[in-house]
C-alpha cells in the first residue's frame, strides 16, 4: 500500500514538473520586439541576501544605473536593455542554478557577476556552453581565467568569462609587499575560511612576504558558518605575530577582528578586497580602527571619472550604497553595452541573428573609459588596469592609504 | 600549555550558550519525542525581541543597566509567544500523526522563521548591531574575560538552578515529570497534559531567548541566520548529554563548547595532524567526540530511558 501511494505521488510530481517545464520553454520565442525597438536583457547574478548582500545589493544597483544610463541617452539605437538580477545567496549550488535560468531566456545577452569566486567557478561552464559572455566585477581568483596552474602555465579556461577585477596573484603580494615594507611588520598570523577567494589570497599572500623576509609564525583555518572565534583569537595572542592577514570576507572578519583585540591581540588585521566594506566597520566597531584592506582599482570617490558615477547614483536614490564592487559593476555592464553596440552598428542597426556569440567575440575588443578607469581585457580575458590601493580604517570609514600598481 | 585556562573558559563559555539552547530541544523530546528543528529559529526571535526593546521601545540612550533586563524581558516574551504559537498552529494538530510529520514540519517552519525576519524586519538582511556592554575585559591570572561573557557566566548557572527548582520542587514541575513518563497514566492521575507540553516549550524557549541575549552580548551582533548552526549544535551537545535530561543538555553543551576550544587549540601541535587541528576542524572532531559517546553509551552522558518510545 505504502509502495503504491509512493508511485502515486512520484507520477504525480514528475507530471507536475513536466507542465512546468512546458510552460518555461513557451516564452523563449528570441528578443521580444517591443513597440520602439528590441529589449536586451543583462542578466545580474550576485549575493542579494545574506551576509554578503551589503556587496550583492550593491552590484545590483550599479548595473541597473548602467542600463538606465544608456537607455536615457539613447546609447545603442533601438536597444532597450533591462536588468534581471537573481540572487545566487554566495551558494555555488545557486550560482549554478541562476547560470541556466539565463542561459534559457534568450533575451539575456550578457551577465554581470557573480560577486565570489567559488560561485563564478560552478556558473563558467554553464555560460560557455551556451556562448553567453559573463563579466564579473568582483572575482579575483586566478584560476577561473587562467587555468588551474597559472603559476607556471597559463591557459585560458574559458573564452566567454570576463572580469574587471584584479586577480589575488596581484592583490596579495600587493598587500604582502606594504605589510613588510611601509606597515614594518614581520612576524604574520595567516587565517583564512577555505574558500577559493580566501584561500587563493591567503597563499599569494604568504609567498611573497616570506620571500621579502617575513615570518609566519601561525596558519588557521577557520569555519565561515560560525562567529566564535576566541579559540583562534587566544592562539594568535600567545604567536608573537605583529599583524594578522585574513583570507576571506567581511561577515567573518568584522567579529575575528573584535574578538582578536578583545582578546588582548591588539594588532592589525590586513584583507583583500573581500573585506573593504563599511559593513566590516560596523561588525568590528572600534576593534577595527587601524585595520587594512587592499583593492582593486584606485578608489572610486577619488577619480575624476567616476565623479558621475557617484552623483548618478545618488541622483537614482537606492537604498544601499554601492559598495566595494559598485564601480566595477557599473563598467561591467557597460562592457557589455559595448559589445552589443557594435554588434548591432555591424549588422545595419539590428540584432544579428547568432547575437550571443557575436557579443562573446565582440567582448575581447572592447576598450572604453569607465568609472575605474580605461576598461579593456587581455587575452585571459582578464582586465588590463592592475591598480590596487590600500585602505586603512580611520575615524569610522575605510581611508585610502597608497595606491599603485604590483610590479613583481 | 600556558594558554589552556584562557582556551578553557572559551570552551566554557561557548558550552554554557550551547547548554541554555539545548535546554529546549531536550525537554520538547523527554515530553513529546520531537525533534524541535524551529527551535534555533526560536533563539533567533528571542535576539530579535531584545534587540527590539532596545531600538524600538526604549528611548535612545537608556543606559544597558536599565535596558538589559527590560530587553531579557522582551526576548522571552517574544520568543515563548513564538514557541507556543507554533506548539498550538504546527505541533498540536500533528499529536497524533506519524512521528515524521511533526519533524518535517519542525523544519519547515524553521525555514518560515528565518525568512520571515529576513523579509519583515526591518534591516534584517545585514547583521543588526546588539549593545555592548561597556568596560575593559577583565584579568585574572593569564585568562582574559570579555565583559560581555561575565552575563553568559551568570546567567546560565542562575538559569540552571531555576530550572532544577521548577522540574523538581513544583506542582507543574513533577507534572512534567510524570507525562515524560508515561503520558497516558499521567493523563489519567488528573494531569492535563496538554498545558504540560505548552509549558515545556515556553520553558525551553525562554532559556533559547536567555542565551540569545548572551549571543548578542558576547559578539556584539544578531542576524537572521544566527539560529541555524547554533541550534544544530545544541541539538547536538543534548544528544550527547543524553536527550530527555536537562543536567544532561548543560553538560553535554558544556563538553561540546569545550571540545571545540582545545581541539582548536591544541590537534595542531599533535605531529602529522597540522592540516587537522585548524578551526574549521572544531565540527569533525566534535562529531567524533559525539559518535565515540554514543558507541560507549547510546543513551548519552547522562541519558537514562533505555528503552526509547521512539
Amino acid at each position: 500500500m505504502r509502495q503504491r501511494s509512493l508511485i502515486a505521488i512520484t507520477a504525480a510530481l514528475a507530471a507536475g514538473a513536466l507542465t512546468l517545464t512546458a510552460c518555461g520553454s513557451r516564452d523563449e520565442g528570441g528578443s521580444s520586439d517591443t513597440g520602439s525597438g528590441t529589449t536586451v536583457v543583462i542578466g545580474v547574478d550576485a549575493p542579494l541576501t545574506g551576509d554578503l548582500s551589503a556587496m550583492g545589493l550593491g552590484i545590483k544597483n550599479s548595473a541597473d544605473l548602467a542600463a538606465k544610463t544608456a537607455n536615457k541617452d539613447k546609447y545603442v539605437e533601438g536597444i532597450t536593455f533591462k536588468i534581471e538580477a537573481l540572487d545566487d545567496q554566495a551558494q555555488p549550488s545557486s550560482g549554478q542554478q541562476n547560470a541556466t535560468t539565463f542561459v534559457a531566456d534568450k533575451d539575456v545577452l550578457g551577465v554581470v557577476g557573480p560577486l565570489n569566486s567559488s560561485v563564478a567557478e560552478s556558473m563558467q561552464k554553464v555560460f560557455d556552453d551556451a556562448g553567453l559572455v559573463e563579466v564579473s566585477p568582483a572575482n579575483t581568483g586566478p584560476t577561473l581565467t587562467q587555468g588551474a596552474d597559472w603559476q607556471t602555465k597559463k591557459v585560458r579556461t574559458y573564452k566567454s568569462y570576463f572580469r574587471t577585477a584584479t586577480t589575488d596573484a596581484v592583490q596579495g603580494p600587493y598587500a604582502a609587499q606594504y605589510v613588510y615594507n611601509d606597515a614594518k611588520k614581520k612576524k604574520v598570523f595567516v587565517i583564512d575560511d577555505k574558500k577559493t577567494y580566501g584561500a587563493g589570497l591567503a597563499a599569494t599572500f604568504t609567498d611573497e612576504f616570506e620571500k621579502l623576509g617575513g615570518e609566519v609564525v601561525g596558519t588557521e583555518h577557520i569555519d565561515p558558518e560560525t562567529k566564535d572565534f576566541s579559540a583562534v583569537a587566544t592562539k594568535v595572542k600567545n604567536s608573537g605575530a605583529d599583524v594578522v592577514y585574513y583570507g576571506g570576507e567581511y561577515p567573518q572578519s568584522g567579529p575575528l577582528t573584535k574578538q582578536l583585540k578583545a582578546a588582548g591581540a591588539k594588532i592589525p588585521v590586513v584583507g583583500g578586497d573581500g573585506m573593504k566594506d563599511d559593513e566590516y566597520i560596523n561588525l568590528g566597531g572600534s576593534a577595527s580602527t587601524g585595520d587594512l584592506a587592499t583593492s582593486v582599482g584606485a578608489p572610486v570617490e577619488e577619480l575624476t571619472s567616476a565623479k558621475d558615477f557617484v552623483a548618478d547614483y545618488k541622483a537614482e536614490g537606492y537604498k544601499e550604497p554601492y559598495s566595494a564592487y559598485g564601480g566595477y559593476s557599473y563598467d561591467s555592464t557597460w562592457a557589455i553595452i559595448e559589445a552589443v553596440k557594435k554588434i548591432v552598428e555591424d549588422n545595419d542597426g539590428k540584432l544579428p541573428d547568432d547575437a550571443r556569440a557575436q557579443i562573446t567575440a565582440a567582448m575581447q575588443n572592447v576598450s572604453f573609459d569607465g568609472v575605474t578607469g580605461k576598461v579593456s581585457f587581455d587575452e585571459y580575458g582578464d582586465t588590463t588596469n592592475k591598480q590596487l590601493t590600500v585602505y586603512k580604517v580611520e575615524g569610522g570609514e575605510w581611508k585610502a592609504v597608497k595606491s599603485g600598481t604590483y610590479t613583481g | 600549555m600556558h594558554e589552556l585556562p584562557q582556551q578553557l573558559v572559551n570552551g566554557l563559555l561557548l558550552g554554557s550558550m550551547y547548554g541554555l539552547v539545548a535546554i529546549g530541544y531536550t525537554m520538547v523530546y523527554g515530553i513529546v519525542q520531537l525533534i524541535n528543528f524551529a527551535h534555533g529559529e526560536i533563539f533567533m526571535l528571542g535576539g530579535f525581541g531584545a534587540i527590539t526593546v532596545y531600538l524600538y521601545v526604549l528611548p535612545d540612550g537608556t543606559t544597558l543597566w536599565v535596558a538589559l533586563p527590560l530587553m531579557l524581558v522582551g526576548g522571552i516574551i517574544v520568543a515563548v509567544l513564538a514557541a507556543v504559537g507554533a506548539e498550538r498552529l504546527a505541533y498540536r494538530p500533528l499529536r497524533t500523526a506519524p512521528r515524521l510529520a511533526p519533524l518535517i514540519t519542525a523544519i519547515g517552519l524553521s525555514l518560515a522563521l528565518q525568512q520571515a525576519v529576513w523579509a519583515w524586519y526591518p534591516d534584517a538582511k545585514e547583521s543588526i548591531n546588539f549593545p555592548q556592554i561597556d568596560g575593559g575585559p577583565f584579568e585574572i591570572g593569564n585568562v582574559t574575560i570579555q565583559t560581555g561573557d561575565i552575563f553568559l557566566l551568570v546567567a546560565a548557572p542562575i538559569s540552571m538552578a531555576i530550572l532544577a527548582y521548577f522540574v523538581m520542587k513544583t506542582r507543574t514541575g513533577r507534572g512534567m515529570q510524570a507525562t515524560a513518563q508515561d503520558p497516558d497514566t499521567a493523563k489519567l492521575m488528573g494531569i492535563n497534559t496538554d498545558r504540560i507540553i505548552v509549558v515545556a516549550f515556553a520553558l525551553g524557549a525562554a532559556f533559547a531567548a536567555v542565551g540569545a541575549v548572551a549571543y548578542g552580548l558576547k559578539y556584539g551582533q544578531v542576524q537572521f541566520r544566527m539560529g541555524f548552526i547554533l541550534g544544530l549544535k545544541a541539538f547536538t551537545a543534548a544528544v550527547l548529554g543524553g536527550i530527555g535530561n536537562i543536567y544532561g543538555a548543560m553538560l553535554g553543551g558544556v563538553v561540546l563548547g569545550l571540545a571545540e576550544a582545545l581541539s582548536t587549540a591544541y590537534i595542531a601541535d599533535i605531529p602529522g595532524m597540522e592540516q587537522f587541528g585548524s578551526q574549521s576542524w572544531a565540527n569533525v572532531w566534535a562529531f567524533v567526540l559525539l559518535i565515540l559517546v554514543l558507541l560507549l553509551r547510546p543513551q548519552g552522558l547522562l541519558g537514562e530511558r533505555v528503552a526509547d518510545r521512539a
